[in-house]
Protein backbone atom coordinates (compact mmCIF):
# COMPACT_ATOMS: atom_id res chain seq x y z
CA UNK A 1 0.00 0.00 0.00
CA UNK A 2 0.97 3.69 -1.18
CA UNK A 3 2.16 5.57 2.06
CA UNK A 4 1.02 8.84 1.83
CA UNK A 5 3.36 11.63 4.19
CA UNK A 6 1.01 14.46 5.69
CA UNK A 7 0.94 17.91 4.17
CA UNK A 8 1.85 21.03 6.08
CA UNK A 9 -1.78 22.70 5.49
CA UNK A 10 -0.33 25.82 3.64
CA UNK A 11 -1.51 29.14 4.55
CA UNK A 12 -0.09 32.93 3.27
CA UNK A 13 1.62 33.26 6.53
CA UNK A 14 3.93 30.84 6.01
CA UNK A 15 3.92 29.74 1.98
CA UNK A 16 6.96 31.84 1.15
CA UNK A 17 8.56 29.50 3.92
CA UNK A 18 7.27 26.15 1.75
CA UNK A 19 7.89 28.39 -1.99
CA UNK A 20 11.19 28.48 -0.97
CA UNK A 21 12.08 25.36 0.00
CA UNK A 22 10.89 24.30 -3.79
CA UNK A 23 13.85 26.68 -5.11
CA UNK A 24 16.34 25.25 -2.48
CA UNK A 25 15.83 28.89 -0.35
CA UNK A 26 15.48 28.51 3.56
CA UNK A 27 13.17 31.61 4.22
CA UNK A 28 12.65 32.69 7.32
CA UNK A 29 11.31 36.25 8.79
CA UNK A 30 13.27 38.78 10.53
CA UNK A 31 11.12 41.97 12.17
CA UNK A 32 12.98 45.58 11.23
CA UNK A 33 12.12 46.96 14.35
CA UNK A 34 13.76 44.84 17.13
CA UNK A 35 16.17 42.84 14.73
CA UNK A 36 15.41 39.44 15.78
CA UNK A 37 15.09 36.65 13.66
CA UNK A 38 11.38 34.65 13.95
CA UNK A 39 10.60 31.05 13.01
CA UNK A 40 7.74 29.77 12.79
CA UNK A 41 6.35 32.14 10.36
CA UNK A 42 4.20 34.95 12.15
CA UNK A 43 2.09 37.96 11.05
CA UNK A 44 3.57 39.90 14.28
CA UNK A 45 6.99 39.85 15.33
CA UNK A 46 6.43 37.87 18.98
CA UNK A 47 9.34 39.77 20.73
CA UNK A 48 7.87 43.47 19.91
CA UNK A 49 4.70 42.65 18.33
CA UNK A 50 5.61 44.81 15.45
CA UNK A 51 4.30 44.24 12.28
CA UNK A 52 6.92 45.28 10.35
CA UNK A 53 8.73 41.70 9.30
CA UNK A 54 10.15 40.65 6.23
CA UNK A 55 11.31 37.26 4.52
CA UNK A 56 14.82 36.83 4.34
CA UNK A 57 16.71 33.98 2.97
CA UNK A 58 18.98 32.63 5.57
CA UNK A 59 22.50 30.98 4.92
CA UNK A 60 21.16 27.30 6.10
CA UNK A 61 23.66 27.25 8.51
CA UNK A 62 23.49 26.57 11.89
CA UNK A 63 24.09 23.40 14.45
CA UNK A 64 22.58 20.47 16.67
CA UNK A 65 20.58 21.87 19.77
CA UNK A 66 19.31 18.72 20.31
CA UNK A 67 18.27 15.45 18.21
CA UNK A 68 16.89 11.44 19.18
CA UNK A 69 17.15 8.62 16.20
CA UNK A 70 13.49 7.41 15.91
CA UNK A 71 13.67 3.90 16.13
CA UNK A 72 9.46 3.14 16.18
CA UNK A 73 7.12 5.91 14.55
CA UNK A 74 3.58 4.62 12.94
CA UNK A 75 3.07 4.81 8.73
CA UNK A 76 4.22 6.34 6.74
CA UNK A 77 6.90 7.49 8.83
CA UNK A 78 7.64 3.74 10.00
CA UNK A 79 9.33 3.26 6.84
CA UNK A 80 12.00 5.73 7.47
CA UNK A 81 12.95 4.23 10.19
CA UNK A 82 15.74 4.56 12.36
CA UNK A 83 15.40 8.34 11.01
CA UNK A 84 17.10 11.65 12.85
CA UNK A 85 14.81 14.12 14.07
CA UNK A 86 16.49 17.08 15.51
CA UNK A 87 16.17 21.14 16.68
CA UNK A 88 18.51 23.13 14.55
CA UNK A 89 19.57 26.71 15.64
CA UNK A 90 20.43 28.55 12.64
CA UNK A 91 22.93 30.88 12.75
CA UNK A 92 20.78 33.80 12.56
CA UNK A 93 19.01 32.70 15.84
CA UNK A 94 15.98 31.24 15.04
CA UNK A 95 15.54 28.14 15.95
CA UNK A 96 13.32 24.96 13.68
CA UNK A 97 12.57 21.08 13.94
CA UNK A 98 13.89 18.93 11.21
CA UNK A 99 15.31 15.72 10.08
CA UNK A 100 19.32 15.28 9.50
CA UNK A 101 20.25 13.31 7.10
CA UNK A 102 23.18 11.07 6.50
CA UNK A 103 25.74 8.96 8.49
CA UNK A 104 23.76 8.73 12.18
CA UNK A 105 27.27 8.36 13.73
CA UNK A 106 28.16 11.67 12.32
CA UNK A 107 25.45 13.42 14.45
CA UNK A 108 25.73 14.68 18.24
CA UNK A 109 24.89 18.01 19.94
CA UNK A 110 26.37 21.24 18.64
CA UNK A 111 27.58 19.77 15.47
CA UNK A 112 27.81 22.23 12.58
CA UNK A 113 24.95 21.19 9.82
CA UNK A 114 24.04 22.63 6.74
CA UNK A 115 20.59 22.90 4.38
CA UNK A 116 19.79 20.11 2.76
CA UNK A 117 16.33 19.75 0.32
CA UNK A 118 14.38 16.42 0.23
CA UNK A 119 11.72 16.58 -2.09
CA UNK A 120 8.61 14.05 -1.08
CA UNK A 121 6.55 15.35 -4.27
CA UNK A 122 6.06 17.85 -6.73
CA UNK A 123 3.95 20.24 -3.69
CA UNK A 124 6.51 19.78 -1.05
CA UNK A 125 10.32 20.01 -0.41
CA UNK A 126 11.09 19.49 3.39
CA UNK A 127 14.38 21.60 4.13
CA UNK A 128 16.33 18.91 5.91
CA UNK A 129 20.11 19.01 7.36
CA UNK A 130 23.51 17.50 7.18
CA UNK A 131 26.32 17.44 9.60
CA UNK A 132 28.93 19.88 7.75
CA UNK A 133 32.52 17.94 6.96
CA UNK B 1 -1.65 38.42 49.16
CA UNK B 2 -4.72 36.19 48.52
CA UNK B 3 -3.99 33.06 49.09
CA UNK B 4 -5.68 29.32 48.78
CA UNK B 5 -3.66 27.87 51.38
CA UNK B 6 -6.32 26.22 53.93
CA UNK B 7 -8.86 27.15 53.03
CA UNK B 8 -10.17 24.20 50.52
CA UNK B 9 -9.94 20.34 51.21
CA UNK B 10 -9.68 17.10 49.56
CA UNK B 11 -12.62 15.33 51.35
CA UNK B 12 -13.03 12.51 49.00
CA UNK B 13 -10.60 10.18 46.31
CA UNK B 14 -11.07 7.27 44.47
CA UNK B 15 -10.07 5.16 41.52
CA UNK B 16 -11.82 2.87 39.34
CA UNK B 17 -10.28 -0.41 38.18
CA UNK B 18 -7.25 0.78 35.84
CA UNK B 19 -4.88 -1.38 33.61
CA UNK B 20 -6.75 -3.20 30.55
CA UNK B 21 -11.07 -2.95 31.26
CA UNK B 22 -12.81 -3.84 28.31
CA UNK B 23 -16.02 -4.21 30.14
CA UNK B 24 -16.58 -0.85 30.58
CA UNK B 25 -16.23 2.25 28.29
CA UNK B 26 -14.89 5.46 29.01
CA UNK B 27 -17.79 7.22 29.78
CA UNK B 28 -19.01 4.42 32.30
CA UNK B 29 -15.38 4.40 34.20
CA UNK B 30 -15.91 8.08 34.34
CA UNK B 31 -19.39 7.63 36.03
CA UNK B 32 -17.42 4.90 38.22
CA UNK B 33 -15.11 7.37 39.54
CA UNK B 34 -17.63 9.78 40.53
CA UNK B 35 -19.95 7.34 42.74
CA UNK B 36 -16.35 6.16 44.26
CA UNK B 37 -15.44 9.57 45.25
CA UNK B 38 -18.63 10.26 46.54
CA UNK B 39 -18.73 7.36 48.42
CA UNK B 40 -15.52 7.93 50.08
CA UNK B 41 -16.82 11.69 50.74
CA UNK B 42 -19.79 10.20 52.23
CA UNK B 43 -21.86 12.21 49.96
CA UNK B 44 -24.98 12.39 47.76
CA UNK B 45 -25.33 14.03 44.41
CA UNK B 46 -27.55 16.74 45.66
CA UNK B 47 -24.43 17.97 47.91
CA UNK B 48 -22.34 18.49 44.24
CA UNK B 49 -22.82 22.20 42.68
CA UNK B 50 -19.49 22.01 40.77
CA UNK B 51 -18.64 19.54 38.53
CA UNK B 52 -14.88 19.01 35.70
CA UNK B 53 -14.33 16.54 34.01
CA UNK B 54 -12.04 16.29 30.80
CA UNK B 55 -12.92 14.66 27.53
CA UNK B 56 -12.05 11.31 26.44
CA UNK B 57 -10.38 10.29 23.33
CA UNK B 58 -12.53 7.75 22.86
CA UNK B 59 -15.39 8.36 24.06
CA UNK B 60 -15.25 11.82 22.73
CA UNK B 61 -18.65 15.08 23.53
CA UNK B 62 -18.28 18.70 22.64
CA UNK B 63 -19.63 19.22 25.96
CA UNK B 64 -18.58 16.35 28.13
CA UNK B 65 -18.68 18.08 31.56
CA UNK B 66 -22.45 18.27 30.85
CA UNK B 67 -22.81 14.65 28.88
CA UNK B 68 -21.69 13.49 32.39
CA UNK B 69 -23.83 15.76 34.46
CA UNK B 70 -26.49 14.78 32.30
CA UNK B 71 -25.75 10.78 32.56
CA UNK B 72 -25.38 11.00 36.20
CA UNK B 73 -28.85 13.92 36.82
CA UNK B 74 -26.61 16.34 38.16
CA UNK B 75 -27.24 20.36 37.66
CA UNK B 76 -24.59 21.84 38.89
CA UNK B 77 -23.87 25.46 38.79
CA UNK B 78 -20.18 25.45 37.99
CA UNK B 79 -19.64 23.31 35.17
CA UNK B 80 -16.39 22.47 33.22
CA UNK B 81 -14.83 20.20 30.81
CA UNK B 82 -11.59 20.53 29.62
CA UNK B 83 -9.71 19.26 26.80
CA UNK B 84 -6.51 18.24 27.81
CA UNK B 85 -4.87 16.38 31.19
CA UNK B 86 -1.16 16.48 32.63
CA UNK B 87 -0.84 19.66 34.13
CA UNK B 88 -4.27 20.88 33.41
CA UNK B 89 -5.65 18.66 35.52
CA UNK B 90 -4.40 20.42 38.16
CA UNK B 91 -5.07 23.89 36.95
CA UNK B 92 -8.50 22.79 37.28
CA UNK B 93 -8.19 22.17 40.77
CA UNK B 94 -6.96 25.40 40.89
CA UNK B 95 -9.78 26.66 39.38
CA UNK B 96 -11.88 24.61 41.45
CA UNK B 97 -10.54 25.44 44.32
CA UNK B 98 -10.19 29.54 43.54
CA UNK B 99 -14.43 28.84 42.70
CA UNK B 100 -14.72 27.48 46.61
CA UNK B 101 -12.76 30.04 48.10
CA UNK B 102 -14.68 32.94 46.21
CA UNK B 103 -18.12 30.72 47.07
CA UNK B 104 -19.17 30.74 43.08
CA UNK B 105 -19.77 26.96 44.53
CA UNK B 106 -19.56 24.97 47.72
CA UNK B 107 -18.35 21.27 46.66
CA UNK B 108 -16.72 20.44 43.03
CA UNK B 109 -16.45 16.72 41.92
CA UNK B 110 -13.80 16.76 39.92
CA UNK B 111 -13.63 12.78 37.42
CA UNK B 112 -11.86 11.96 34.58
CA UNK B 113 -11.37 8.83 32.90
CA UNK B 114 -10.48 7.27 29.30
CA UNK B 115 -10.25 3.96 27.64
CA UNK B 116 -7.04 4.13 25.71
CA UNK B 117 -6.02 0.48 25.63
CA UNK B 118 -9.38 -0.84 25.08
CA UNK B 119 -11.53 1.44 23.61
CA UNK B 120 -10.00 3.44 20.65
CA UNK B 121 -10.73 2.60 17.07
CA UNK B 122 -7.63 2.13 15.27
CA UNK B 123 -8.50 6.16 12.93
CA UNK B 124 -9.23 7.31 17.19
CA UNK B 125 -5.17 6.29 17.86
CA UNK B 126 -3.71 7.14 14.39
CA UNK B 127 -5.85 10.80 15.04
CA UNK B 128 -4.69 10.83 18.39
CA UNK B 129 -0.82 10.51 17.18
CA UNK B 130 -1.15 12.90 14.60
CA UNK B 131 -2.65 15.57 16.74
CA UNK B 132 0.34 16.12 18.91
CA UNK B 133 3.07 18.74 17.50
CA UNK B 134 3.16 21.98 15.15
CA UNK B 135 1.17 21.02 11.79
CA UNK B 136 3.47 22.86 9.80
CA UNK B 137 6.41 23.04 11.33
CA UNK B 138 7.01 19.71 13.47
CA UNK B 139 4.60 16.98 11.97
CA UNK B 140 5.90 16.76 8.61
CA UNK B 141 9.39 15.39 9.98
CA UNK B 142 7.25 12.78 10.74
CA UNK B 143 8.86 13.30 15.43
CA UNK B 144 6.38 10.95 17.57
CA UNK B 145 5.65 11.95 21.23
CA UNK B 146 8.36 10.00 22.61
CA UNK B 147 10.93 11.71 20.17
CA UNK B 148 9.63 14.92 21.18
CA UNK B 149 10.48 14.50 25.00
CA UNK B 150 13.86 12.46 24.13
CA UNK B 151 14.91 15.77 22.32
CA UNK B 152 14.77 16.87 26.23
CA UNK B 153 16.55 14.12 27.71
CA UNK B 154 19.41 14.41 24.85
CA UNK B 155 20.12 18.14 26.08
CA UNK B 156 20.01 16.70 29.25
CA UNK B 157 22.99 14.22 28.52
CA UNK B 158 24.91 16.62 26.44
CA UNK B 159 24.50 19.26 29.05
CA UNK B 160 25.20 17.59 32.59
CA UNK B 161 26.24 14.01 31.21
CA UNK B 162 23.06 11.93 32.72
CA UNK B 163 23.39 8.80 31.70
CA UNK B 164 20.45 6.32 30.59
CA UNK B 165 21.34 4.47 33.52
CA UNK B 166 19.99 7.06 35.44
CA UNK B 167 16.71 7.74 33.58
CA UNK B 168 16.43 4.32 34.15
CA UNK B 169 16.65 3.96 37.88
CA UNK B 170 13.35 6.01 37.99
CA UNK B 171 11.36 3.58 35.67
CA UNK B 172 12.88 1.28 38.31
CA UNK B 173 11.56 2.87 41.14
CA UNK B 174 7.95 3.50 39.55
CA UNK B 175 7.94 -0.67 39.21
CA UNK B 176 9.09 -1.42 42.62
CA UNK B 177 6.13 0.90 43.93
CA UNK B 178 3.45 -1.07 41.85
CA UNK B 179 4.89 -4.51 42.86
CA UNK B 180 3.63 -2.86 46.21
CA UNK B 181 0.12 -1.67 44.68
CA UNK B 182 -2.42 -4.36 44.01
CA UNK B 183 -4.14 -1.94 41.53
CA UNK B 184 -0.97 -1.26 39.31
CA UNK B 185 -1.42 -2.58 35.71
CA UNK B 186 2.49 -3.26 35.71
CA UNK B 187 3.52 -5.46 38.95
CA UNK B 188 6.97 -7.71 38.06
CA UNK B 189 10.12 -6.26 39.71
CA UNK B 190 12.65 -4.28 36.59
CA UNK B 191 16.15 -3.77 37.08
CA UNK B 192 18.15 -0.87 35.32
CA UNK B 193 19.56 -3.35 33.11
CA UNK B 194 15.96 -4.42 31.93
CA UNK B 195 15.13 -1.10 30.84
CA UNK B 196 18.71 -0.68 29.04
CA UNK B 197 17.68 -3.99 27.57
CA UNK B 198 13.88 -2.85 26.55
CA UNK B 199 13.81 -1.99 22.55
CA UNK B 200 15.09 1.23 21.55
CA UNK B 201 12.20 3.74 20.78
CA UNK B 202 14.12 7.07 20.39
CA UNK B 203 17.42 7.61 21.88
CA UNK B 204 17.89 7.83 24.68
CA UNK B 205 14.06 6.12 25.61
CA UNK B 206 14.17 2.39 25.88
CA UNK B 207 10.45 1.17 26.07
CA UNK B 208 10.61 0.92 29.74
CA UNK B 209 11.44 4.55 29.94
CA UNK B 210 7.96 4.76 28.14
CA UNK B 211 4.95 4.91 30.05
CA UNK B 212 1.69 2.61 30.00
CA UNK B 213 -1.49 2.83 27.63
CA UNK B 214 -4.36 2.02 30.04
CA UNK B 215 -8.22 2.09 30.62
CA UNK B 216 -9.11 3.77 33.98
CA UNK B 217 -10.90 6.79 35.92
CA UNK B 218 -10.60 8.84 38.79
CA UNK B 219 -12.48 11.66 40.49
CA UNK B 220 -12.20 13.75 43.64
CA UNK B 221 -14.23 15.77 46.20
CA UNK B 222 -13.35 19.30 46.97
CA UNK B 223 -15.29 21.56 49.55
CA UNK B 224 -13.99 24.43 51.79
CA UNK B 225 -11.53 23.55 54.90
CA UNK B 226 -14.72 24.56 57.28
CA UNK B 227 -16.72 22.09 55.81
CA UNK B 228 -14.39 19.34 55.36
CA UNK B 229 -15.21 18.77 59.03
CA UNK B 230 -18.93 17.44 58.28
CA UNK B 231 -17.24 14.56 55.57
CA UNK B 232 -17.05 10.96 56.37
CA UNK B 233 -13.42 10.71 55.52
CA UNK B 234 -10.21 12.66 56.78
CA UNK B 235 -9.67 15.75 54.95
CA UNK B 236 -6.62 16.72 52.40
CA UNK B 237 -6.32 20.40 52.77
CA UNK B 238 -4.77 22.27 49.99
CA UNK B 239 -1.67 24.26 51.01
CA UNK B 240 -0.17 25.95 47.29
CA UNK B 241 -0.77 25.90 44.01
CA UNK B 242 1.07 27.62 41.06
CA UNK B 243 1.27 27.14 37.44
CA UNK B 244 3.71 27.96 34.37
CA UNK B 245 3.33 28.06 31.38
CA UNK B 246 5.97 28.49 28.17
CA UNK B 247 5.47 27.09 24.86
CA UNK B 248 3.12 24.51 23.18
CA UNK B 249 5.68 22.79 20.86
CA UNK B 250 8.83 21.67 21.83
CA UNK B 251 10.88 23.39 18.90
CA UNK B 252 9.81 26.26 20.21
CA UNK B 253 10.97 26.01 23.85
CA UNK B 254 12.81 28.35 25.62
CA UNK B 255 15.00 25.58 27.20
CA UNK B 256 15.01 22.16 26.89
CA UNK B 257 16.46 21.19 30.15
CA UNK B 258 14.76 23.81 32.37
CA UNK B 259 10.74 23.81 32.22
CA UNK B 260 8.02 26.15 33.47
CA UNK B 261 8.25 23.52 36.52
CA UNK B 262 10.86 26.02 38.35
CA UNK B 263 7.82 28.64 38.21
CA UNK B 264 4.53 26.21 38.72
CA UNK B 265 6.84 25.02 42.09
CA UNK B 266 8.18 28.30 43.22
CA UNK B 267 4.54 29.45 43.62
CA UNK B 268 3.01 26.63 45.15
CA UNK B 269 6.16 26.81 47.72
CA UNK B 270 5.64 30.92 48.04
CA UNK B 271 1.48 29.99 48.50
CA UNK B 272 2.14 26.90 51.14
CA UNK B 273 5.10 28.22 53.04
CA UNK B 274 6.77 25.89 52.75
CA UNK B 275 10.46 24.31 50.63
CA UNK B 276 11.32 21.18 49.14
CA UNK B 277 12.75 19.89 52.27
CA UNK B 278 9.35 19.32 54.09
CA UNK B 279 7.85 17.52 51.26
CA UNK B 280 7.72 13.98 52.67
CA UNK B 281 6.52 12.50 49.77
CA UNK B 282 6.25 13.61 45.55
CA UNK B 283 3.90 12.42 43.01
CA UNK B 284 5.97 13.37 39.84
CA UNK B 285 4.34 13.45 36.63
CA UNK B 286 6.08 10.61 34.30
CA UNK B 287 5.17 10.12 31.22
CA UNK B 288 8.77 9.43 30.49
CA UNK B 289 11.74 9.24 32.77
CA UNK B 290 13.85 11.88 31.41
CA UNK B 291 10.63 14.37 32.53
CA UNK B 292 10.60 13.50 36.26
CA UNK B 293 14.53 14.03 36.53
CA UNK B 294 13.84 17.62 34.83
CA UNK B 295 11.10 18.13 37.19
CA UNK B 296 12.75 16.92 40.45
CA UNK B 297 15.47 19.71 39.49
CA UNK B 298 13.19 22.16 38.61
CA UNK B 299 10.96 21.55 42.00
CA UNK B 300 14.23 22.55 43.50
CA UNK B 301 15.01 18.70 45.28
CA UNK B 302 18.31 18.90 43.86
CA UNK B 303 20.56 21.15 41.65
CA UNK B 304 20.20 21.59 37.94
CA UNK B 305 21.86 19.30 36.43
CA UNK B 306 22.42 16.89 39.10
CA UNK B 307 18.66 14.92 38.85
CA UNK B 308 21.13 11.92 37.64
CA UNK B 309 22.97 11.78 41.14
CA UNK B 310 19.91 12.04 42.75
CA UNK B 311 17.55 9.62 41.45
CA UNK B 312 20.41 6.87 41.82
CA UNK B 313 21.02 4.29 44.72
CA UNK B 314 17.44 4.01 45.04
CA UNK B 315 16.94 7.83 46.47
CA UNK B 316 13.33 7.97 44.67
CA UNK B 317 11.80 4.94 46.21
CA UNK B 318 10.61 3.90 49.40
CA UNK B 319 12.90 4.65 51.79
CA UNK B 320 15.08 6.93 50.21
CA UNK B 321 15.10 10.16 50.76
CA UNK B 322 12.27 11.33 48.72
CA UNK B 323 9.57 8.76 47.86
CA UNK B 324 8.48 9.86 44.33
CA UNK B 325 5.41 8.04 42.71
CA UNK B 326 4.70 5.48 45.25
CA UNK B 327 1.70 3.99 43.12
CA UNK B 328 3.37 3.10 40.64
CA UNK B 329 3.19 6.56 38.56
CA UNK B 330 2.59 6.38 34.43
CA UNK B 331 5.12 3.91 33.98
CA UNK B 332 3.41 1.32 35.92
CA UNK B 333 0.63 1.97 37.72
CA UNK B 334 -1.90 3.20 34.69
CA UNK B 335 -2.02 5.97 32.10
CA UNK B 336 -5.08 6.38 30.30
CA UNK B 337 -4.22 9.60 28.77
CA UNK B 338 -5.55 12.85 30.22
CA UNK B 339 -7.11 11.55 33.17
CA UNK B 340 -3.34 10.08 34.03
CA UNK B 341 -2.23 12.79 36.80
CA UNK B 342 -5.41 11.80 38.61
CA UNK B 343 -3.71 9.01 39.95
CA UNK B 344 -1.23 10.52 41.63
CA UNK B 345 -3.70 12.86 43.29
CA UNK B 346 -5.94 10.32 44.97
CA UNK B 347 -2.00 8.56 45.83
CA UNK B 348 -1.19 11.47 47.47
CA UNK B 349 -4.48 11.54 49.39
CA UNK B 350 -4.29 8.24 50.46
CA UNK B 351 -0.30 8.87 51.36
CA UNK B 352 -1.56 11.66 53.71
CA UNK B 353 -4.57 9.67 55.41
CA UNK B 354 -1.70 7.51 55.91
CA UNK B 355 -3.86 4.76 54.08
CA UNK B 356 -1.53 3.96 51.53
CA UNK B 357 -0.90 0.23 52.83
CA UNK B 358 2.39 -1.76 51.92
CA UNK B 359 3.46 1.37 50.31
CA UNK B 360 3.06 3.96 53.12
CA UNK B 361 5.49 6.56 53.60
CA UNK B 362 5.84 7.11 57.14
CA UNK B 363 4.37 9.71 58.59
CA UNK B 364 3.46 11.75 55.54
CA UNK B 365 2.85 15.09 56.38
CA UNK B 366 3.29 16.77 52.94
CA UNK B 367 3.02 15.76 49.72
CA UNK B 368 3.85 17.55 46.31
CA UNK B 369 2.28 16.53 43.50
CA UNK B 370 3.14 17.64 39.73
CA UNK B 371 1.53 17.57 36.36
CA UNK B 372 2.50 18.36 33.16
CA UNK B 373 1.28 18.70 30.06
CA UNK B 374 2.14 18.67 25.94
CA UNK B 375 5.72 17.97 25.97
CA UNK B 376 6.96 19.58 28.84
CA UNK B 377 4.46 22.74 28.10
CA UNK B 378 1.68 23.15 30.75
CA UNK B 379 2.70 22.89 34.30
CA UNK B 380 0.75 22.54 38.14
CA UNK B 381 2.64 22.15 41.06
CA UNK B 382 0.33 21.11 44.52
CA UNK B 383 1.26 21.06 47.86
CA UNK B 384 -1.06 19.22 49.89
CA UNK B 385 -1.10 18.46 53.54
CA UNK B 386 -2.15 16.33 56.28
CA UNK B 387 -3.21 19.68 58.52
CA UNK B 388 -3.68 23.18 57.60
CA UNK B 389 -0.75 25.25 58.60
ZN1 LIG C 1 10.45 42.77 16.89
Amino acid sequence: MEQIYPKPPLDEESAPFWEGAKEHKLMIQECNDCDNAIFYPRTICPHCFSDHVTWTEASGKGHIHSYTVVHKARPPFKQDTPFVVAIIDLEEGARMLSRIVGDREDVSIGKPVSVVYKKVDEDLTLPCFQVEE
Amino acid sequence: MNSLNGKVAIVGAADTEVGVVPHMGATQLCVDAALRALDDAGINKEQVDGLITCNSMAEPYMYHAEAIAEYMQIFPRYCLGVGTGGGTTFSVLHHAASAIATGVCDTVLITMADSLHSGLSKEQAMAMQASTGHQQFEIPYGPTVPAFYALAGQAHMAEYGTTPEQFAAIAVACRKHANLNPAAQKREIITVEDVLNSRMIADPLHLLDCSLISDGGSAVVLTSAERAADFKSPPVYLLGVGEGHSHEHISQARNLTTSAAAESGQRAYDMAGVGPSDIDVAQIYDCFTPTVLIELEDLGFCEKGEGGAFVENGNVELGGSLPVNTHGGLLSHCHPGNPGSMFALTEAVAQLRHQAGGRQVKDANISLVHGQGGILSSHTTLILGRDKH
